[in-house]
């Protein structure tokens, strides 16, 4: 994106403001989320994280406009996305969801996927689109797998194209729920600095989920950590670590507090979800 | 490639093993048949036999791969079929799209599909014949409506096996309902509706040579009563591997223009090593 | 389903703070209350009234819709069945189609189960035979009636084996489908707990079989009662009158009571459901495991 080069993050402050969330499968009440705030400033890396099945994923989905919610309000740059007039908000451009397994969708190559956005949206003609889709692939060094199919590169590759795609839109947030779950440690770190290359570049506001707390430490500005369910939110780290950071961070020290602090207030959590046996919900 | 393949393919049991397995299943055939004339067998047709017939430019029993009439009932049975399968196709894979696309047309169109499809295709015969005047017609509409049912449930099923996470993407992305529809619904359920349609296939044969054995003064299914009928039984066997070959044949032009139309999911097949 | 509930239920429990009530409906309750029923419930009844109400229109105005205008209307069919339940031959009907699919079902059943394992774990059993099964599987099994009875001293036996080969195709696929997609982990997992070759097989194979068999089943189940109607209505209609629903479709279909040939088609189509849920049912109950979800 190199009009977005150089500026100063003027665009997706997310406000949520007491949100609840109450899920009804087969007639039983299940509240996912309980009056939870969270103001998330422009250009903010925030990272959600707390034991599975603790509603963070509802979050996001209610920002993306994929669930209603019970009760509250959600905002972006001051303009209300849902609220008690409208639970479900609108689906649109301007917050773009990464999802857990992958969204590529596998029956279009690389460059036809990046280039999809702007195709629908009718920003860009055909040609346009394809000509910026084919610039970014290089840009993230997939200028080589550009012809081919998300089935024929690696898992690495293919999450990497998916965060392109969603960048060519220029959106306002960026959604990440655990996009990096099922990769192993080395190519996680690949993955992690080229996102934070990415957001250097852009700084777009992504909303991270994750499960892995250094994860969460090396690329946010702030940790915030749920409750079980329903999710609250219960603590929220600052993390001041200079950016622009590379791998050298992991062994600082003050990564190793940060950290530190973090476990102590999932772990509390974590063994609470753990002995109520909760099972994930979808 | 393709020849490095075979060369590996010759160094493994595998082939010889096959070769093996069909001769086993002729010599057996022969012996039963011909050679050792056992009771009951001998009243069929053997493999010497039915070759020699086919094969030959002057046949004993008026048919063989010489003569027209040959070529004339196959030519029926597959102008038949290929008139059923398109109608079940035209027909099928639209309105299973638009079952598994809206919910409010599902709830209405399923519960009758699902409660005429039990009813096997051949207690359709004499309705068919009531309903459709002429011998032509009825034939066709018994084969087009077994396929009906597989294409348009395989279809269904196809929509519903997409993840739920392609129709938030695309929704992401800006994509409107139509886009949806063209971008997600029909390429994701592509690898389904080409199942079903090999199956479709098969169970238009299937339903095809039933009504042609009850009606119809042509086609393969009726050039095997009729030799039943008029004793020649070596043009029986002849008409039954014959239906055997355009059959499978038939699903393998299915099965190419499948694999053709969805590239992305041969590739990635192959990289599995599949 | 149920165990959706009871779940939802137990892990609410566990967890005071954030229940609100459970709410629990019966099945029934559910169904009744669910949109969905109801949409169902108006598309048969416009179904029918549509059909009775093309059916009837000859009669009033003289038009005669095309195709549907031929056909008898529910009530006459309604009629015509009221009539022949107290008939000792249409009864005698289902019991004779019913035998023949279940003979040649079982028949299937006990040759295609063993025969698709054998395929599946013994790499020269497949080489050899599965050619030849590969060969002959394209010929639709309707093109085996002539033969069949030619070959056969009895009808009964001929249309038993057209019905077996019917359902055998079926079974045999099935099964080797389901014997090799079982995930190589669990065969290694038993291994590496000193498992011999036997236990392999029955307690690793064969239930994670199991699932396949019984989709396999169903399906041939659905092509057994194809199978017996069409021999029923090739041979047993001919000359012999071997009885049967398809005999009992046919011989209205000659004796000109439309109405009954329709009571035939829908008897056929109870008695196609019955025995797929059938299977499905015994299907559930030996594969507790399955029922989770």
């Amino acid at each position: 994106m190199a009009d977005n080069n150089n500026t100063k993050a003027t665009k997706g402050a997310i406000s949520i403001r007491n949100v609840t969330k109450i899920y009804d499968p087969e007639g039983v009440n299940v509240m996912a989320v309980d009056d939870c705030s969270l103001e998330i400033g422009a250009g903010e890396v925030c990272m959600i994280v707390g034991p599975s099945g603790c509603g963070k994923t509802t979050l996001l989905n209610a920002i993306a406009g994929f669930h209603s919610i019970t009760k509250g309000e959600i905002y972006l740059d001051g303009e209300m996305l849902c609220g008690p007039s409208k639970p479900l908000a609108d689906q649109g451009a301007d917050r773009i969801v990464v999802f857990q397994h992958g969204a590529l969708f596998p029956w279009m190559t690389l460059i036809d996927n990046v280039a999809y956005g702007p195709k629908v949206q009718e920003t860009m003609t055909k040609a346009e689109a394809l000509d910026k889709a084919g610039h970014m692939l290089a840009e993230a060094g997939l200028g080589d797998v550009a012809g081919k199919y998300p089935g024929e590169v690696s898992s690495g590759m293919a999450r990497r194209a998916e965060i392109v795609r969603a960048l060519i839109n220029d959106p306002k947030v960026l959604l990440l729920d655990e996009p990096y779950r099922a990769m192993d440690a080395l190519t996680k770190s690949i993955m992690h600095e080229s996102l934070l290359e990415v957001y250097d570049r852009t700084k777009v506001t992504i909303f991270f989920i994750t499960h892995d707390l250094e994860e969460a430490i090396f690329l946010g500005d702030r940790v915030v950590v749920m409750t079980t369910r329903p999710a609250k939110t219960k603590t929220i780290l600052d993390v001041n670590i200079e950016r622009p950071r590379d791998y050298h961070v992991l062994s600082s020290n003050q990564f190793r507090v940060l950290v530190e602090d973090a476990k102590d207030a999932v772990h509390e959590e974590a063994v609470k979800a753990f002995e109520a046996g909760e099972r994930e919900l979808a | 490639m393709t020849l490095y393949r075979f060369k590996k393919a010759l160094s493994t049991p595998t082939p010889y093993l096959m070769f093996f397995g069909i001769a086993l299943w002729l010599g057996c055939y022969y012996l039963f048949v011909e050679g050792w004339q056992l009771p009951r067998f001998n009243k069929l047709p053997g493999p010497v036999e039915v070759i020699t017939e086919w094969l030959n430019p002057n046949p004993d029993w008026g048919m063989s791969l010489f003569t027209p009439i040959y070529y004339e009932h196959t030519l029926v049975s597959c102008r038949r079929i290929l008139i059923a399968f398109a109608i079940a196709t035209g027909v099928g894979v639209p309105l299973g799209l638009f079952m598994g696309w809206s919910k409010t047309f599902r709830d209405y169109s399923f519960p009758i599909l699902e409660t005429l499809r039990p009813i096997p295709i051949l207690a359709w015969v004499p309705l068919a014949i009531l309903m459709f005047s002429g011998l032509e017609t009825p034939v066709i509409y018994l084969a087009t409506l077994a396929s009906l049912f597989v294409t348009t449930l395989n279809t269904l099923l196809g929509v519903d096996s997409i993840d739920e996470e392609y129709f938030r993407a695309a929704r992401c992305l800006g994509a409107k309902p139509h886009h949806v529809f063209m971008h997600v619904v029909i390429p994701g359920a592509l690898p389904f509706i080409f199942t079903g349609l090999q199956i479709s296939i098969g169970v238009a044969w299937f339903s095809l040579v039933a009504a042609e054995m009850v009606s119809g003064e042509f086609g393969l299914g009726y050039l095997i009563v009729d030799a039943y009928m008029n004793v020649t039984y070596v043009i029986m066997v002849i008409g039954m591997l014959t239906l055997g070959f355009v059959g499978w044949f038939s699903a393998a032009l299915v099965r190419i223009a499948g694999n053709r139309m969805m590239e992305w999911r041969v590739r990635a097949l192959a990289l599995e090593g599949r | 389903m149920s165990e959706a509930v009871q779940n939802g239920g137990t892990s609410n429990g566990a967890h005071s703070s954030g229940e609100i009530k459970p709410r629990k409906k019966s099945k029934l309750g559910k169904a009744l209350s669910s949109k969905t029923f109801w949409r169902g419930v108006i598309a048969l009844v416009g179904f029918v009234v549509f059909w009775e109400l093309c059916s009837r229109t000859y009669g009033w105005t003289g038009i005669q819709i095309p195709w549907i205008g031929k056909v008898p209307p529910p009530t006459e069919v309604i009629y015509a069945w009221s009539y022949v339940i107290w008939l000792p031959g249409y009864w005698e009907s289902w019991y004779l189609s019913s035998a023949r699919v279940f003979a040649g079902f079982i028949v299937a059943m006990v040759l295609g189960i063993p025969f698709g394992l054998c395929l599946a774990v013994n790499k020269y059993f497949y080489d050899i035979f599965f050619p030849p099964f590969e060969v002959l599987r394209p010929i639709p099994p309707l093109a085996w009636v002539p033969a069949s009875i030619v070959f056969w001293p009895t009808t009964e036996m001929s249309i038993t084996f057209v019905t077996f080969l019917g359902a055998f195709y079926t079974i045999v696929i099935n099964v080797l489908g389901g014997a090799r997609s079982i995930d190589i982990r669990y065969l290694r997992a038993a291994q590496s707990m000193g498992a011999t070759q036997w236990d392999l097989f029955s307690k690793i194979i064969l239930p994670g079989t199991l699932p396949s068999i019984f989709t396999g089943a169903a399906v041939g189940m659905g092509i057994t009662w194809e199978v017996v109607l069409a021999g029923e209505m090739i041979s047993g209609g001919g000359q012999q009158g071997g009885g049967g629903l398809g005999f009992f479709i046919w011989s209205s279909y000659m004796g000109g009571t439309v109405a009954q040939v329709i009571v035939g088609m829908i008897s056929i189509g109870i008695a196609g459901y019955l025995s797929s849920s059938l299977i499905r049912y015994i299907g559930s109950i030996s594969m507790p495991w399955r029922r989770l979800f």
